[in-house]
């Protein structure tokens, strides 16, 4: 295993995971150990919210994987994310058992409020959480392998594949916003107290959780890194460049792009999950079209086929909003919007794509 | 290079965190966090508020602000985003340090934020009329429970238009869901019979009515009264009101009652055809009192436009910046944990020439008005409570919480208590 | 005449019901008071006393307080109204009063006396010479079955010459004779039949209203089997109302998309602002009823006609605007453009907050958008009609410039073979700004036609580009007409979908309808066709 993950490891992925082991282990160093006043205390709120970021950014790797090492522009990877996010909120839900407002202890508040007498099937087993865990990796990706066996078997593939997939996240975002459908209706699954027996509000668990995330982003980068640059990945290059001829070679275009969509949605999945208890909330609104967008900007924008930049890219586009929405409350838009612009226009490789190109450094399996 | 970029990220982090520990430093003004959203889908109602908090703060700082401090507003934009409101409340709270927040307007974002006002122990005013069915320690719910907007408007209804079949339209989330809940319940408890209830619901930002509307009319011709009771939200209600005049249903043959629809939402719209339909509210721009014109004077004049209107969450701001003007004086202190204590109990003037009180349930006394639209956008007050009324935060109608009180006073102090068993919910 | 006519009836009514005697100038002022009160009870028996009274004045009075230019002093409770010319008339005396009267209150009305009105000035009109508002008099009867008009309604009926106006008369004196427990029973059956055959859901209401309880054996039986005709006759009437609703819709949907189908379907640059130049159409249209309502209020009919063009110029700049600045530098990079084209969304959503501010406009109706029209009860809305109409009209305009002009020609050729179409002189980058900017201005055009059905405000745009990227696809990219029917047969199965399923689980059922149809047709219902394997 280990050994297939650091297949061809290149200098860069290197720096990349040794970062993030830094960030993983002296964040929550800054945050717990260095007192309140100190010019390098890292206070909470900011932990929680570079937790955010990099969940974002393990999406945006994903999407990188399916978009810019085989070329199906997902627009509808939020879909997954948020499938990951909803089955770890209603393990956090499950959690909270008879400290609900109504004191029910085993229906979830929202049920009580809507007259509610059984926990649905659904929600069966959710308060183990090694059920939960089964569940952020295996409804996405089984998801996906429904929706891709279907999809890439009629080969629908470019722009028609992008609307379908879009098609796909809007219709999950109207079936979650129906409150009949006994996932929270708009209001979705909030006011988590506790997840494996820690309190979801103390720093300690907000600093574990970063690190976690910054773990399973090394992670989920170095398994997409292997996936890319073994032969497998050649071959989903020459998919993405040319499918036609890659088939007419006699490879099984559709096994490969099955396999790569499947493994890319348990990455967002993933990402959504580990999204939710540092967020708090997890509702509908994270179907929507727009996000699943926004995702495709992210890697855009950091770099499309070159992984790190993706995740760079997810962080950079976020603090930017963070920063923006914050300092320019009626302004920010024309901000982001002109990035968009100015990127595409003048950055057409993503920012790392356009910094490797200057320095010359382009590694090896990396082509935009 | 790779190390550039990965040195970019972490230094990132750094600077930001100073930047953080930078701005908390200048502490001469108090500050107070405006929470409205001013892009996406909830801009249209949100906007209004902050201006409305802007100009709440510049005519305090006029009167010399608050213990002698200025007064100063802190705006973010949550873009609509459920989860950026927890997360700008966050940075809100611990990196500008806001001892006191007004903001949200959907009940979700107000659920999303609810566990970072509670950890963090601050406080949030949320001005907009909802479910009911919540209590929190840090939260003052100063916009109308259901018992002041949906229930008074029903009897009213009932009494002088002798409704006997209704239709529950609303679009399909929380609010809507369980004002409908407590509807029905009322109503079948007044003797409604089931098959004179029709309820719908539909998704957000619906925009083709059509066949609904047929339905409407449809369910309207079975020989009894018929009105609609409308929870539908925002977006939505622009097309479902112009179809309702394209269908030629008019206030007469089949009122429709709304309760979110205020000024602002008709100011999209050409009333003409809408004349006579109702809404419920706790104040309208038209009510007629010396209070009320001495604000609408200086708003007006604040926004430098003659035209613009106010609405009742408007209202709701105003009293609920009074209160806590109030009891931080009452105080002595901006402390969020002492403020809480003092506000319950403070009384201020509200806009239609009452009193408004905060109970120790954090929901605060209002009276109810029924306003029939017209023609020139306004409400035209048709029926009034006699004085105010205390909200239920958890409804008696309901099956789940008809045994909960909230009484956030000393020894009680517990926002969900069961008047059955005696314990507080939610403390284990 | 007419006044004297009114007379008549009056003192017709008058005898009618023993209640109300007949009241002269002199006591005119006592009923008259009863209006100046704030109580709504007051005034709605006051209403029923004046219509009764036969005041000369009365009809004004009535109308006056009907358009809410009805006003009292409260001094010595003086009713006057105001006429055209803006004075006041003392009702009292239907005539100038010496000096123009100050401090006066608005007699107030709700729904309550908004119906007291619409019965009274309905039984009072009756007679009017004109013979729209004799049948308007006749539905007010109709819906008030005020049983003092039957006297009166008998003698008009044998008047009328207009066979429609009579019908309407004789449908509401049916109307008040079927529940009347006095009447004949040959009087109530011929109502029920008569009913029968006006057959909508007002009368079916009116004969299921119709039981044991207040009616004989015999006439509940004539009403039941009335309403049951009517209610076969009302569910055939479902079908093809499911059918209209369903035209209209795909009308919306086909004018949303159908920018799309040039900027995206033809060009192939996936247009995320899209719908924004939609919103520009639509703001347009804002500005120029403003500017009609402040300069030219009579013109205000006009207002969409003038929006037209305006918003077609309006939106094409601005697309060219875009084409020049950003999207001439991403051709052949389709996916970037989705990228750049967010951005130019985002950016111009904020710029039109800015300008406008975040909440809804007004934009009004003209007066022959309003109304239905009903055709058997088969109800046409106006408004739709237009709707459907202007698309259609937008559709084949659209699809002549396409193929009956040399710049139709030109495009279609860049699109074809970008280099050859060069090689043979076309200045490619020339038609690609202009083909975008049409795009683009007919994406306005549909603005204006969704400003009368949908919210003014910056997400206008927002909501439909979902649905019209869906269309496009659906359709199959680069063909007009599988725009034309895409959004015509997504219109169709989301409203008879509707029905059965409810608003979302239908829109739900039919998105995974149009998956699982890519899946069979990867390219859509008309696919282009060509020798190309893959694009």
């Amino acid at each position: 295993m280990m050994a297939f993950l650091f297949h061809r490891f290149d200098k860069a992925s290197l720096v990349f995971i040794v970062a993030l082991a830094l960030i993983a282990v002296f964040v929550p160093v800054l945050n717990l150990a260095v007192p309140d006043g100190s010019t390098f205390h890292i206070p909470t709120y900011l932990v929680s919210l570079w937790g955010k970021y990099l969940s974002y950014a393990l999406l945006a790797l994903a999407l990188d994987l399916v978009w810019g090492y085989c070329g199906i522009l997902s627009l509808g990877h939020g879909a997954f994310f948020a499938l990951g996010g909803y089955a770890m909120g209603m393990y956090l839900m499950r959690q909270i058992g008879a400290r609900g407002v109504y004191a029910d202890p085993i229906l979830p508040d929202f049920m009580v409020f809507l007259n509610w007498k059984e926990l649905p099937i659904t929600w069966y087993f959710f308060d183990h959480f090694a059920y939960a865990l089964v569940m952020i990796i295996l409804v996405p990706a089984l998801l996906a392998l429904v929706f891709g066996w279907f999809a890439f078997r009629s080969r629908v593939t470019g722009v028609y594949l992008s609307i379908i997939t879009q098609s796909l996240t809007y219709a999950l975002l109207l079936a979650f916003f129906r409150n009949d459908m006994g996932f929270g209706g708009n209001n979705g699954l909030t006011d988590f107290k506790d997840i494996i027996g820690f309190s979801i509000q103390a720093p300690a668990t907000r600093a574990t959780l970063f690190s976690i995330t910054a773990v399973m982003l090394a992670f989920g980068f170095l398994v997409a890194r292997s996936m890319v640059a073994s032969r497998f990945g050649q071959v989903l290059a020459s998919i993405r460049d040319a499918e036609s001829r890659t088939r007419f070679l006699g490879y099984r275009v559709e096994n490969y792009k099955l396999l790569v969509f499947v493994v890319s949605a348990a990455m967002a999945g993933i990402a959504g999950a580990l999204y939710v208890p540092q967020v708090g909330i997890i509702n509908p609104s994270e179907f929507a079209p727009d996000n699943s967008i926004e995702a495709v900007i992210w890697v855009a924008v950091g770099g499309r086929g070159t992984l790190i930049g993706a995740a760079i890219g997810a962080v950079l586009v976020n603090f930017a909003k963070t920063w923006l929405t914050g300092t320019f409350p009626d302004f920010w838009l024309y901000g982001l919007g002109a990035l968009f612009i100015l990127v595409t226009l003048f950055l057409p490789k993503g920012i790392i794509g356009a910094l490797a190109a200057r320095f010359g450094a382009r590694g090896k399996g990396e082509a935009a | 290079m790779k190390k550039l970029i990965s040195k970019m990220a972490v230094s990132a982090l750094v600077a930001s965190s100073l930047v953080a520990s930078i701005a908390a430093k200048a502490e001469d003004t108090i500050k107070i966090g405006i929470l409205h959203s001013l892009s996406g889908t909830m801009a249209i109602s949100e906007t209004t508020l902050k201006d409305t908090m802007l100009y709440l703060i510049d005519e305090q700082n006029k009167k010399g602000g608050v213990l002698g401090k200025k007064l100063e507003a802190v705006v973010v934009d949550p873009a609509s985003n459920w989860p950026l409101f927890a997360e700008k409340a966050r940075e809100l709270i611990t990196k500008d340090k806001v001892v006191a927040t007004f903001g949200c307007w959907t009940s979700v974002s107000r659920k999303s934020v609810l566990p970072v006002f509670e950890e963090l122990n601050s406080i949030l005013f949320y001005p907009v009329q909802y479910e009911g069915e919540e209590s929190s320690k840090n939260i003052f719910y100063t916009g109308a429970a259901p018992n002041q907007q949906a229930i008074p408007a029903v009897d009213y209804l009932m009494e002088n238009e002798k409704v006997q079949r209704w239709v529950l339209a609303g679009t399909d989330y929380v609010y809507p869901r369980t004002t409908n809940k407590i509807l029905e319940a009322y109503l079948k408890a007044k003797g409604v019979k089931p098959d004179d209830i029709m309820i719908n619901y539909t998704p957000f930002g619906h925009s083709d009515w059509q066949t609904i509307v047929a339905d409407i009319k449809k369910f309207g011709s079975a020989g009894k009264k018929t009105a609609v009771v409308s929870t539908i939200n925002g977006d939505a209600n622009v097309p479902f009101y112009k179809e309702l005049g394209n269908q030629g249903i008019k206030a007469t043959d089949i009122p429709v009652v709304a309760f979110s629809v205020g000024e602002e939402e008709l100011a999209g719209l050409d009333t003409k055809p809408l004349v006579g339909h109702l809404a419920a509210w706790n104040y309208f721009e038209s009510v007629d009192t010396p209070e009320n014109k001495d604000f609408i004077a200086k708003w007006q004049a604040y926004t430098k436009n003659p035209k613009r209107t106010t609405n009742d969450p408007m209202e709701a701001h105003v009293i609920g910046f009074n209160m806590w003007v109030k009891a931080v004086e009452k105080a002595g202190t901006t402390d969020p944990s002492k403020v809480i204590d003092a506000m319950i109990g403070v009384s201020v003037p509200n806009l239609t020439g009452g009193l408004s009180t905060m109970m120790p349930n954090h929901h605060i006394t209002k009276p109810v008005l029924i306003g029939e639209i017209k023609a020139d956008g306004q409400f035209n007050t048709v029926w009034q409570t006699p004085g105010t009324v205390v909200a239920n935060e958890w409804s008696p109608y309901l099956e789940g919480s008809k045994d909960l009180i909230a009484d956030w006073r000393a020894p009680l102090s517990c926002g969900n208590f069961n008047v059955k068993t005696g314990k507080c919910g939610g403390k284990g | 005449m007419l006044r004297r006519l009114t007379l008549i009836l009056g003192l017709l009514i008058g005898l009618a019901s023993l209640e109300s005697q007949p009241v002269w100038a002199d006591d005119a002022n006592i009923v008259l008071k009863r209006l100046a009160t704030d109580n709504y009870g007051d005034i709605e028996t006051g209403i029923t006393a004046l219509a009764a009274s036969g005041i000369a004045s009365s009809e004004a009075v009535l109308n006056a307080l009907a358009d809410s230019r009805l006003s009292y002093r409260p001094s010595d409770k003086a009713i006057f109204f105001k006429d055209a010319s803006g004075q006041w008339i003392d009702a009292a005396t239907n005539a100038l009063p010496s000096e123009q009267p100050t401090g006066l209150k608005p007699v107030k009305v709700n729904n309550r006396v908004r119906r007291a009105l619409d019965a009274a000035l309905g039984s009072m009109t009756l007679l009017s010479a004109d013979p729209q508002k004799r049948m308007a008099a006749a539905d007010a009867v109709f819906k008030s079955r005020d049983a003092t008009t039957l006297v009166a309604l008998d003698s008009v009926i044998a008047k009328e010459t207009d066979p429609v106006v009579r019908q309407h008369f004789e449908e509401a004196r049916a109307a008040v004779l079927i529940l009347k427990p006095d009447a004949s029973e040959t009087d109530r059956v011929g109502a029920a039949e008569k009913l029968g055959q006006r057959g909508d859901q007002d009368a079916l209401a009116l004969l299921n209203s119709v039981t044991e309880a207040n009616a004989s054996f015999v006439v509940v039986a004539a009403a039941s089997l009335a309403a049951k005709g009517i209610s076969r006759r009302l569910a055939l009437l479902s079908t093809a109302q499911n059918a209209w609703y369903g035209l209209s819709l795909g009308s919306v949907l086909l004018l949303a998309a159908i920018g799309l189908a040039i900027t995206f379907g033809v060009m192939g640059i996936i247009n995320m602002a899209h719908g924004e130049m939609v919103m520009l159409g639509a703001y347009t249209t804002f500005v120029v009823q403003e500017i009609i309502r402040s300069k030219a209020p009579s013109l205000f009919d006009w207002s969409l006609p003038i929006a037209i063009p305006l918003a077609f110029c309006v939106s094409a700049l601005v697309g060219l605007l875009i084409e020049r600045t950003v999207i001439r530098y991403l051709y052949g990079r389709p996916l970037e453009t989705l990228l750049a084209t967010w951005g130019v969304s985002l950016m111009l959503q904020q710029a039109v907050r800015s300008a406008f501010g975040a909440n809804n406009r007004e934009v009004g109706a003209p007066s022959y958008m309003a109304g239905v029209w009903n055709l058997n009860g088969f109800q046409i809305t106006y408004g739709r009609l237009w709707i459907i109409l202007f698309s259609l009209a937008v559709f084949l305009a659209l699809l002549g410039v396409m193929r009956g002009t040399s710049l139709g020609l030109r495009m279609r050729a860049v699109i074809q073979n970008r280099r050859m179409a060069a090689a043979m002189g076309i200045r490619t980058p020339v038609i690609d700004a202009l083909t975008f900017a049409l795009g683009s201005g007919v994406a306005g055009i549909a603005g204006v036609a969704l400003s009368q059905i949908d919210n003014v405000s910056p997400n206008l745009g927002q909501s439909y580009i979902i649905d019209s990227f869906l269309v496009v696809v659906f359709g199959g990219v680069g063909n007009l007409w599988g725009t034309l029917l895409g959004a015509l047969s997504l219109g169709l199965a989301n409203k008879f979908l509707e029905p059965i399923a409810g608003a979302v689980l239908g829109k739900i059922i039919l998105l995974a309808v149009i998956i699982l149809f890519i899946q069979r047709r990867p390219r859509g219902l008309f696919a282009l066709k060509g020798r190309a394997v893959e694009q």
